[in-house]
């Protein structure tokens, strides 16, 4: 294979890797290979054998892909062929042009034809995504492109196309050649006619504007990719793997992400947290029946008996910070304790901002996976004279009013970025809670540089009990899976 | 070595003809486990064929499949190889009054002929291609994968008493997992990673003609909008292909076999072959719109 080739593999993994997947050499040389047998005649093949090769984990793939768009484009240039026309000048230019693109959407929405919305997306990018600044820098907005464009409001009109085809086409009242979409050209798309499953077109179409709305995040990433190097857009314009997307950063977006992530891994966690128990209850020797066992081999011990623990689920506090600041992480760490809570003989949550709450009611006696936020909205309760957190006076309540919940079994769980408005600390407070429970952790959302800069007493307590960053959700599953006592 | 497939689309095809429909990216990625002579992992939801695609693959070129099925607690004597105690204590006796002695018969037991090859001896030592399938290797324990390691990365293993043995045909070799442990970076370094999803929709109304034959195209593109639509739901258990085609077969159980037959109430009274919890069910019906049960 050539050197370019080469160097563009060992540059696309560099990308790679500063987006957190491992890459080791070896994994270069065994895309080199794969690129050497598959050829670069396709590029979607070698897409595939590249991300064989270079991956090693499904939750990846999504970077991948970003990358692969940037690293590998599919055309250079505006892939026009002349049939594009120049960006609009004016305003009412700009409205009528999107205008008509918006009716070809619609038009290629309800025809599900990947082609026609390929090639829009192209003209999409360059006819309404032209920076002004464009003629110095080349340089693209996908964000401008979809704001003047408005895809979703393609919807209405792709329904109504879909409805008058329905109603033209033959068989719609089912003497066999029904179906008008279906064995045509649009089979994998919302093409279908009539009948049950046209109740569901809408929201057909409504994923198809979302897929369209990547497809134009794709086009511009190329073009810009062109103008301005890949590795810097591969740096700033590619998302991390949700798992690695930090709490505090998160936009509801990548909330309901995060979110949709909770019930996969809630279900993995608890069977590695079962399988931890199991293997902490085997191993060690019953003397007493091992002795018993041997009287019937002559006094040798020649089948040892083991001791079987008692299976010992601990209690569970979590303490909640639920002021805004981290409300979102807090919220999703409530979410997978609420999935896990059979792991554990008894859970109690208690959310607070300066005043302590009990909020075990509301979130378990939800069914899981409803929507919890109004549990969590009303933070009335949990605040007084003001809305700031207050670590301190919130230790010194729990002491007060819910000590009884925490005993020699209790894990508590704090989660919160310990930063408390120049309040007292009262460490004192929390060193008395560590002293009756039988572990206290505290999950810190924040990096763990930010510890005890301005208002954070991150450092003070964390003297006192074990903190650990959590900026992430690989953070997260990796503390569940190895720290939370079971 | 001569490799099993000349192109990507012979992968394809020769996998359609023992019934196995393999995406474009599944295709590829086996012909490359085959051409680069790497193990493949394979990965993804309950249901989509990853054990199938070996069996396909062991079908398509003729070799025999063996099977290696991981649970808690398997280890080197049920994985590897074991020494058949019971015939060398048989043999032990019937010398006892030889002339040769004990060094002749140390020698003698521990041979060929006491040894019971279990599935990965038995891959390595085959005089034929095989393709070896490692099923559900998160099952097994940690220490397994440090077994694996060594045959999966020079296809060789080392028996103490009979030296290393090195495979003769280098075997197909496919590794499952369900992701409910996570698998070691040096094992997954050796391997070639395949995330095999749900199909595509055209993909997946091929495979529902070929395995449910007697619906007309029309109803199989509806079951599969149907199927399609209820996965982006997030429900606590997505319908995988095997339940898509099982739905498929209640239908034509229950005589519909054209779409005009599919309506609200027969989906409703059904739902239960693709989803298999009631509170996935229950939001399912909303979304779908569908008719509350008829009450009895």
């Amino acid at each position: 294979m050539s050197v370019a080739l080469d160097a563009r593999l060992v540059g696309f993994a560099r990308a790679l890797r500063g987006h957190g997947v491992v890459v080791g050499t070896s994994d270069v040389v065994d895309a080199g290979a794969a690129a050497h047998v598959l050829g670069l005649e396709d590029r979607e093949r070698l897409r595939e054998g590249l991300a064989s090769a270079l991956l090693r984990r499904a939750g990846q793939r999504q970077v991948f892909d970003d990358l692969y768009d940037v690293w590998f484009p599919s055309a250079v240039g505006d892939r026009s062929h002349g049939t594009f026309e120049a960006p609009p000048a004016t305003l009412p230019d700009r409205r009528s042009r999107a205008e008509e693109l918006r009716q070809q959407l619609a038009r290629a929405l309800a025809d599900a034809d990947e082609r026609a919305l390929d090639e829009l997306a192209a003209r999409v990018v360059a006819e309404l995504g032209a920076l002004a600044n464009a003629a110095t820098t080349g340089s693209f907005s996908a964000q401008q492109a979809l704001d003047t464009l408005a895809p979703q409001t393609a919807i209405a009109g792709a329904l109504a196309r879909m409805q008058d085809a329905a109603e033209n086409a033959p068989g719609g009242s089912g003497d066999g050649s029904g179906g008008s979409g279906g064995t045509g050209a649009g089979v994998s798309g919302p093409a279908g006619g009539g009948g049950f499953a046209s109740r569901f077109s809408r929201d057909e179409l409504r994923s198809g504007v979302a897929a369209f709305r990547r497809r134009v995040e794709v086009e511009t990433r190329r073009r810009n990719a062109e103008a301005r190097g890949a590795e810097r857009i591969s740096r700033y314009a590619v998302r991390p793997p949700a798992d690695q997307t930090p709490f505090l950063l998160a936009g509801p977006h990548e909330l309901d992400e995060l979110r949709s992530a909770v019930g996969p891994l809630s279900r993995k966690l608890a069977t590695r947290l079962a399988a931890r128990r199991r293997r902490a209850s085997r191993g060690s020797i019953d003397v007493r029946r091992t002795l018993r066992r041997s009287l019937s081999t002559g006094g040798i011990p020649i089948r040892p008996a083991l001791q079987h623990a008692k299976p010992h689920r601990p209690d569970l506090v979590i303490l909640c910070d639920l002021s805004t600041s981290v409300s979102g992480f807090s919220r999703f760490t409530i979410l997978l304790v609420q999935a896990l809570a059979a792991q554990f003989r008894r859970v109690r949550i208690l959310g607070f901002v300066n005043r302590v709450d009990d909020l075990t009611e509301q979130v378990l006696g939800a069914p899981p996976g409803s929507d919890l936020s109004s549990a969590f909205d009303d933070l009335s309760r949990m605040t007084r004279w003001h809305r700031n957190s207050d670590y301190g006076a919130v230790f010194a309540d729990v002491v007060e009013h819910h000590l009884d919940a925490i005993g020699h079994r209790t894990a508590v769980l704090i989660l919160g970025d310990a930063r408390s408005n120049h309040t007292e600390p009262q460490v004192d407070m929390l060193r008395e809670i560590t002293g009756r429970a039988r572990h206290v952790s505290w999950l810190n959302p924040e990096p763990a540089r930010m510890w005890g800069s301005g208002d954070s007493v991150a450092l003070l307590y964390s003297e006192v009990v074990d903190m650990h960053e959590c900026r992430n959700l690989a953070q997260l599953r990796d503390f569940v899976s190895r720290l939370l006592p079971v | 070595m001569t490799p099993r497939f000349g192109s990507i689309d012979e992968v394809t095809s020769r996998l359609a003809e023992t019934g196995y429909l393999a995406s474009d990216a599944i295709a590829t990625t086996a012909f490359l486990a085959d051409r680069l002579g790497k193990p493949l992992l394979v990965e993804g939801p309950a249901g989509v064929g990853k054990t199938e695609l070996a069996k396909a693959v062991a079908t398509a070129t003729g070799a025999e499949l063996i099977r290696l099925q991981c649970y808690e607690g398997v280890d080197e004597s049920r994985a590897l190889y074991e020494w058949n105690h019971a015939k060398q204590l048989l043999r032990i006796t019937a010398e006892r009054d030889a002339a040769d002695g004990w060094d002749a018969l140390r020698d003698n037991i521990f041979s060929e002929e006491f040894l019971l090859p279990r599935p990965l001896l038995a891959a390595l030592r085959s005089e034929q291609p095989v393709v070896l399938l490692i099923d559900e290797l998160d099952k097994a324990d940690v220490e397994i994968e440090g077994l694996l390691l060594e045959i999966l990365g020079d296809f060789q293993v080392t028996v103490p008493e009979l030296g290393t043995i090195t495979a003769r045909h280098r075997p197909f070799v496919v590794l499952t997992s369900n992701a409910t442990r996570e698998l070691s970076e040096a094992l997954r370094r050796r391997c070639l990673f395949l995330h095999i999803d749900y199909p595509s929709a055209e993909l997946e109304q091929r495979i529902v003609t070929l395995r449910a034959p007697g619906l007309d195209d029309a109803l199989v593109a509806s079951v599969v909008r149907l199927v399609q639509r209820l996965r982006e739901l997030r429900q606590r258990k997505s319908p995988s292909v095997a339940e898509t085609v099982d739905w498929a077969r209640t239908l034509i159980a229950l005589g519909a076999t054209r779409d005009a037959d599919l309506s609200a109430e027969l989906v409703r009274d059904n739902l239960g072959v693709l989803l298999k919890h009631q509170d996935d069910i229950e939001r399912a019906a909303v979304a779908l719109d569908l008719p509350a049960p008829a009450t009895r």
